[in-house]
């Protein structure tokens, strides 16, 4: 039980975290079609935003300061960058995000070195906030829990209630109709890809020093994200957020069930010996596939259900 | 004797190639350069792959992220192969090691091309990348068939030889790599004409059509798919021979990422467009990556460029200059090229300049490496060298973009002028628009 509690407090945080990255993924990718992937890369620029402000003017500016240059770098890409590649269709559009993000992580080995920066939570919020059977709960998880709870009711008021969000709506999957009525679609395609990109820079401030900040973190993180994105199924944040919150919960319980299909197999009175076919497939444990699981899911929902959970076309 | 006659070049380049390396022999001591020999061997094996990679990207308009994972298992299944041989459970001369390899590919890309040829474009470049970090994953969790992170380490040196080579040397294993080479690379050369090679291209140009005229696109991706699986997985057979070791990092989304970078920057238009990529992309890594911590920060760019600028890539832009060519007036463009080199140049420079001072001041300065320009060492820290490269860098864009545009004034004239002196259509760089 107590396994259970501790497990779906941490899952919930990871989950709102990927949370925040992937709904600017999911806006993206169903209004431009743009797989982007640099939008880990401005988690990764978020966090070292972060650690750098924070060693000068403390965390709190950081806070704010770090995901509105992530925004303006996201504003400037959109701008110079992939408008200029656009006319060459969608899979121009992606190499150069791949590129971008290529380049990304090299910029950031030689600005900040090939270590982890030591980026850490700040003093404030640096104390357990209660205890669970036993086991301490650190406010600043609950901090983060906070943040990305105040961000979803924010992106959610914005685009069922502004003006704005509703034409954003519209564009998702009407965008020459839209253009038809007078509304500038390409501005707004700026405004949503820089505040997508303003939204994974926040993430990676936040998430940054509860995981490490290094120059790989943009590649482990970026795969799980188009996960997400392709499982919550395209256009609709509703499905995005309860991917989100279920992968979150995958991968934390999934550390701390250490059973095998070995173990299943033996309840049916099956043993596995080091003779039995396939016996290295069935004695891994779950712990050890729990990184695979995300793919597994990926390639399975893409081949059965391109669509994903709620998803209003194909990927 | 006709084939010989029309096909000539292939010989000749052949023969060239087979040559290359005694430019750099040393006669002193009798020897090859051994850098020499494993830069060209491993060019040749990162041209098949990157050949076998445009059979996905370039024919049928797959954008794959997985692609090493073909390469990876052929590499993995012929690595078994020569244990085997080894161990005297059957017989297989070291010469058709490779071809072991291939059929391992050819398998694994028809197993996998089952699952991800279900879908295509955007979806299949992500089932392709999920498909990447399984097997990249897997390949760190079973030691069975992967060996875990040491990899499966081999001994080439086999004694089963049809020809009575040991390989011993890498000059023979040179050798057979440029046979398999040419043999790989005339069989796709063969294979872009086979009716599979043209149904290919019509499910990329417009895939409903070809669905109308009665060919079903996924067993058409399929075939591709698992046709291109077995030359990656050839390449991957040869890997196993040169390095005589094959770990995880074959699988590697780096080495995915590798044939894509040398396919886009070569060009994904013509055929021999990856071949040329490859040759830039080998050469940067290798060579750059002795002096400096960013070759592939320096690729990276390129390709940026490359997608922003010229999306037929490197060949493309060579082919850009036929019509005039054609018309006799090439000559012409010389004052403009001219022109434009200095200020070029000068970007460059300072681009690069920049790149070397950020990396020497972080990276280098932890590996306790010096930044030194003919002898002299530059201190990265003092801002004069920042404000050279940057007023390098800015003096020369701002000059480049000036000669740009009488460039462009110039280009126009002479194509133009082309253009009604042939009456022939254009044929300029082959945008890949249908592959969206």
């Amino acid at each position: 039980m107590e396994v259970f509690v501790v497990s779906l407090l941490n899952g919930l945080v990871y989950g709102m975290l990927l949370f925040m990255l992937a709904s600017g993924l999911t806006l993206i990718l169903s209004m431009m079609g743009v797989l982007n992937f640099a939008h880990a890369s401005a988690y990764m620029l978020g966090a070292y935003f972060a650690y750098t402000i924070s060693t000068y003017i403390g965390f709190w500016p950081a806070l704010i300061i770090a995901p509105l240059l992530c925004g303006l770098i996201g504003a400037a890409i959109e701008m110079w960058g992939l408008r200029r590649v656009h006319r060459n269709g969608h899979i121009a559009e992606l190499l150069f995000t791949f590129g971008l993000a290529l380049i990304i992580e090299k910029v950031v080995q030689m600005s900040w070195g090939l270590l982890p920066v030591p980026y850490r939570v700040p003093e404030l919020l640096d104390f357990p906030l209660f205890k669970i059977y036993g086991t301490q709960f650190p406010a600043y998880r609950a901090f983060m829990l906070a943040i990305s709870a105040v961000m979803f009711g924010a992106i959610w008021l914005g685009l069922t209630r502004t003006r704005v969000g509703l034409v954003i709506q519209a564009a998702l999957t009407h965008p020459d109709m839209a253009s038809a009525l007078g509304h500038n679609v390409p501005r707004i395609f700026t405004l949503v890809f820089a505040a997508g990109t303003a939204l994974a820079g926040l993430a990676g401030v936040i998430g940054g020093n509860y995981q490490v900040t290094e120059p790989a973190m943009a590649f482990t993180m970026g795969p799980i994200v188009f996960v997400v994105v392709v499982f919550g199924g395209l256009g609709s944040l509703t499905g995005c957020f309860i991917a989100s919150i279920l992968m979150g919960l995958i991968q934390t319980f999934a550390v701390v069930f250490d059973v095998s299909l070995a173990d299943l197999l033996a309840k049916f009175g099956f043993t596995v010996t080091s003779s039995t076919p396939f016996a290295e497939v069935l004695n891994v444990t779950l712990p050890r596939v729990g990184a695979l699981l995300p793919f597994l899911l990926l390639v399975l929902i893409l081949v059965f259900r391109p669509r994903g959970l709620m998803g209003t076309r194909d990927t | 004797m006709n084939t010989l006659h029309r096909h000539w070049p292939w010989l000749l380049v052949f023969v060239v190639l087979l040559a290359f390396p005694f430019l750099f022999y040393d006669w002193s001591k009798g020897r090859h350069s051994g850098f020499v020999l494993t830069l060209m061997s491993e060019i040749g094996v990162m041209a098949i792959f990157a050949l076998s990679y445009n059979m996905l990207m370039g024919q049928a308009g797959l954008l794959s992220f997985g692609h090493a994972v073909l390469l990876g298992m052929g590499a993995y299944c012929a690595a078994h192969v020569v244990l085997l041989v080894k161990a005297g459970s059957f017989w297989l001369p070291t010469e058709l090691v490779p071809l072991a390899g291939g059929l391992g590919g050819l398998f694994f890309g028809y197993v996998f091309g089952w699952l991800v040829t279900k879908q295509r474009a955007t979806a299949f470049a992500m089932i392709t990348m999920g498909l990447g970090e399984l097997v990249s994953a897997a390949a760190l969790m079973f030691m069975g068939f992967f060996g875990g992170e040491g990899g499966i380490a081999i001994d080439r040196v086999m004694d089963t030889s049809l020809l009575g080579v040991k390989y011993s040397s890498s000059w023979q294993v040179y050798c057979l790599v440029l046979a398999w080479a040419f043999i790989a690379a005339a069989l796709m050369r063969l294979q872009t004409q086979t009716p599979l090679g043209s149904i290919a291209n019509a499910t990329r140009d417009n895939f409903e059509r070809a669905q109308f005229v009665g060919y079903d696109p996924r067993v058409v991706r399929l075939y591709q798919f698992a046709l291109s699986g077995f030359f990656a997985g050839i390449a991957g057979g040869l890997y196993v021979l040169i390095y005589e070791i094959v770990t995880f990092d074959t699988v590697s989304a780096a080495k995915s990422a590798n044939a894509l970078l040398a396919v886009y920057i070569g060009g994904a238009g013509g055929f021999f467009g990856p071949i040329l990529g490859t040759i830039v992309v080998v050469l940067l890594q290798s060579g750059v990556s002795l002096l400096s911590n960013a070759w592939l920060l320096y690729v990276g760019v390129l390709f940026i460029v490359m997608v922003m600028y010229a999306p037929g890539g490197l060949i493309g832009l060579i082919f850009m200059h036929m019509p005039i060519w054609r018309a006799g007036r090439l000559r012409e463009l010389a004052l403009p090229y001219a022109r434009a080199f200095p200020p070029a140049l000068l970007v460059l420079l300072g681009f690069v300049f920049m790149v070397e001072l950020a990396s020497f001041t972080t990276i280098g300065a932890a590996q306790g490496k010096k930044f030194s320009i003919a002898g002299r060492i530059i201190d990265t820290t003092s801002p004069l060298p920042w404000v050279i490269a940057i007023a390098a860098l800015v003096l020369g864009g701002l000059w480049l973009h000036r000669e740009a545009r009488s460039f462009r004034e110039r280009w126009d004239a002479l194509m133009e002028g082309a253009k009604k002196q042939d009456g022939v259509k254009i044929q300029g760089v082959k945008v890949q628009e249908a592959m969206s």
